[in-house]
């Protein structure tokens, strides 16, 4: 791989032991895919919070600075870990403080957070605490190239805003933090990131629970390509794109997607697939919609709920109005707990405003920091839970090995209330 | 999973697969063959050195010290941190052999520390089969099938 004049420097120790052991592991990275060169970023989005049994046990023995060697740049050397080199965040890691008494998540595991988080916030990184970081403050420019972890947010990255990211891991995300590079390969080349399948609805798709089929569906047909989505589809929200590219990232490894007329790198159907040819569309009809719906609710025996999850990915300002909004003067049923995930920014702004009240008035749970899935841990006794992520609906059954509905977001704060799920595909 | 026809496996003894190596170290140890991708983040378990994806043909098997074959890996960007914790656990397998190349897979490998091959000549899925011993060279980037 062909190195500049400063990426040498860095790896022959100008910039210390973590620079060079970064520039080291960003090598073998690097030629293992048999990328020609490294490119620079100015924003990564990476890990190095959450505590894991094996970095519990590094740091146990050796401090953050260890855990942060072997685990964010894959080096067993006694070094300093200095500052960030250019801007980094913290995406989603295990529950945090707000959560204590609340969800039966370790409280020891709180506390080895917070000390992490310290030790990443005295190195410069921001602790966005977020599966979403372009909701809270990072949002890169068109055409710029990041180093982003968190397939969901990868996807929306390359997609809605333009930017360009392959899907990171923490050690090249802890590595580019550091040096300010990463591999030039796959989305950061233009040539890699036209569309590869045409997907075309005959249905109309404009709703969050649409938008979550219509991805849950196109991730399955193209698998690791990249789809460029046409026909009935509305104007989406933000959230809508979000649910999309979750969904996409859920059934399939996609990493970029277009939306003619929508997303920035497809003015046009002939625009997104570049000097290619348009293909012969794939269509998603009634049947292909009651499928994906029937696929993701085929978790589900028992239909009472005993838990609601809501924001995967975090919610958005507007879902926590939508959810404020569907539980004013309501009370939960006894039986049935609420969490909503959503980013500690936008917590702030909820607690300000008042959805924060209304949520908790009625018995539910504004939550932060991380989710079911990452932190393992749902209400005690759970057996069944329902929500309006195609992606939690995918994945939670398998990790927590409970049964799953999915729904509207009006769906599952009615089975919050009642305790039973009604959900019904209209 | 599939059963390689007979014909498949008469001239299987003694090939040779030439790809391009992605870690570098030689081995020697069983392979274990996944017709389908892996995902790292909830379908492994590190402790246990298994694969826990439900509906996988590999359900429950533990990849330990053997030659990992597989199409690539899927699902998500934690792939890399959840091999890098076989290793640090001692349940990480021997050897990587697979087809397609990923960022995911790639900084798998290399963090995890063994021995890897890919970008063949033909698919090593289809040719390896499960229970084959078989040497991955990673750095002349070569799999050979020793019995």
């Amino acid at each position: 791989m062909l190195l500049t004049d400063d990426d040498r420097a860095m790896r022959d120790g100008r910039d210390g032991d973590a620079v060079a052991a970064a520039m080291d592991l960003l090598v073998r990275y690097g030629e293992g895919l048999g990328a020609e060169r490294l490119c620079s970023v100015r924003n990564v989005a990476g890990t190095s919070t959450q505590p894991t049994p094996a970095k519990e046990k590094i740091a146990a023995e050796g401090g953050w600075n260890k855990a942060y060697a072997v685990i964010n740049l894959d080096c067993d050397d006694e070094i300093e870990i200095p500052k960030m080199r250019v801007p980094t965040c913290q995406l989603q890691h295990g529950f945090s403080a707000d959560a204590l008494n609340i969800t039966p998540y370790n409280p020891h595991l709180v506390e080895l957070q917070a000390d992490a988080e310290a030790f990443a916030s005295d190195r410069g990184i921001n602790i966005l605490a977020t599966c979403t970081p372009y909701q809270v403050g990072n949002l890169p420019v068109r055409g710029e190239h990041i180093a982003w972890m968190e397939s969901s947010a990868v996807v929306y990255a390359n997609s809605v805003i333009g930017a360009k990211s392959n899907c990171e891991g923490t050690a090249s995300t802890g590595a580019a933090g550091l040096t300010g590079r990463i591999p030039y390969w796959g989305n950061h080349l233009d040539e890699n990131r036209h569309g590869s399948h045409l997907i075309r609805a005959d249905v109309p798709i404009d709703s969050f629970l649409d938008w979550g089929l219509f991805g849950y569906f196109a991730g399955h047909v193209v698998q690791e390509e990249r789809p460029v989505l046409t026909g009935e589809l509305g104007l989406p929200s933000q959230a809508d794109l979000k649910h999309l590219g979750a969904a996409l990232a859920t059934t399939g490894g996609v990493e970029i997607f277009h939306l003619p007329g929508v997303t920035p790198e497809a003015p046009s159907v002939e625009a997104a697939f570049g000097p290619h040819e348009v293909p012969e569309p794939v269509a998603f009809t009634a049947s292909d919609r009651r499928q994906m719906y029937e696929l993701l609710n085929n978790q589900g025996d028992t239909e009472d709920v005993d838990f609601v999850l809501l924001g995967c990915p975090h919610a958005s300002l507007d879902q926590l109005g939508e959810i404020a909004a569907l539980l004013d003067g309501r009370t939960l049923h006894p039986g049935t707990e609420l969490w909503i995930m959503t980013p500690r920014a936008l917590r702030a702004v909820a607690d300000r405003n008042g959805y924060t009240e209304v949520i908790h008035r009625a018995g539910g749970r504004l939550l932060t920091d991380s989710c079911p899935a990452m932190s393992r841990t749902a209400p005690k006794g759970t057996r069944v839970f329902a929500t309006d992520s195609a992606k939690q609906a995918h994945y939670l059954p398998a990790i927590l090995g409970i049964e799953a509905w999915f729904g509207t977001t009006a769906d599952c704060v009615q089975a919050a209330i009642t305790g039973t799920w009604k959900g019904e595909l209209s | 999973m599939s059963v390689p026809s007979t014909e498949a496996r008469a001239v299987a003894r003694g090939t040779v697969l030439r790809g391009r190596g992605i870690v570098p170290g030689i081995v020697r140890a069983e392979a274990l063959v996944s017709p389908e991708t892996i995902s790292g983040w909830g379908g492994i378990d590190p402790a246990q050195g298994t694969i826990i994806e439900r509906r996988h043909a590999l359900c429950g098997v533990c990849f330990t010290g053997k030659v990992l074959v597989f199409p690539g890996a899927k699902g998500s960007s934690g792939w890399s941190g959840f091999f890098q914790s076989t290793r640090l656990l001692g349940t990480a397998p021997a050897a990587m052999v697979f087809t397609t190349v990923t960022t995911k897979a790639v900084l798998g490998a290399v963090v995890t520390r063994v021995p890897t091959v890919s970008e063949f000549d033909r698919d090593p899925v289809q040719v390896i089969r499960t229970g084959d011993i078989v040497e991955v060279d990673g750095d002349a980037g070569t799999v050979t099938i020793v019995g």
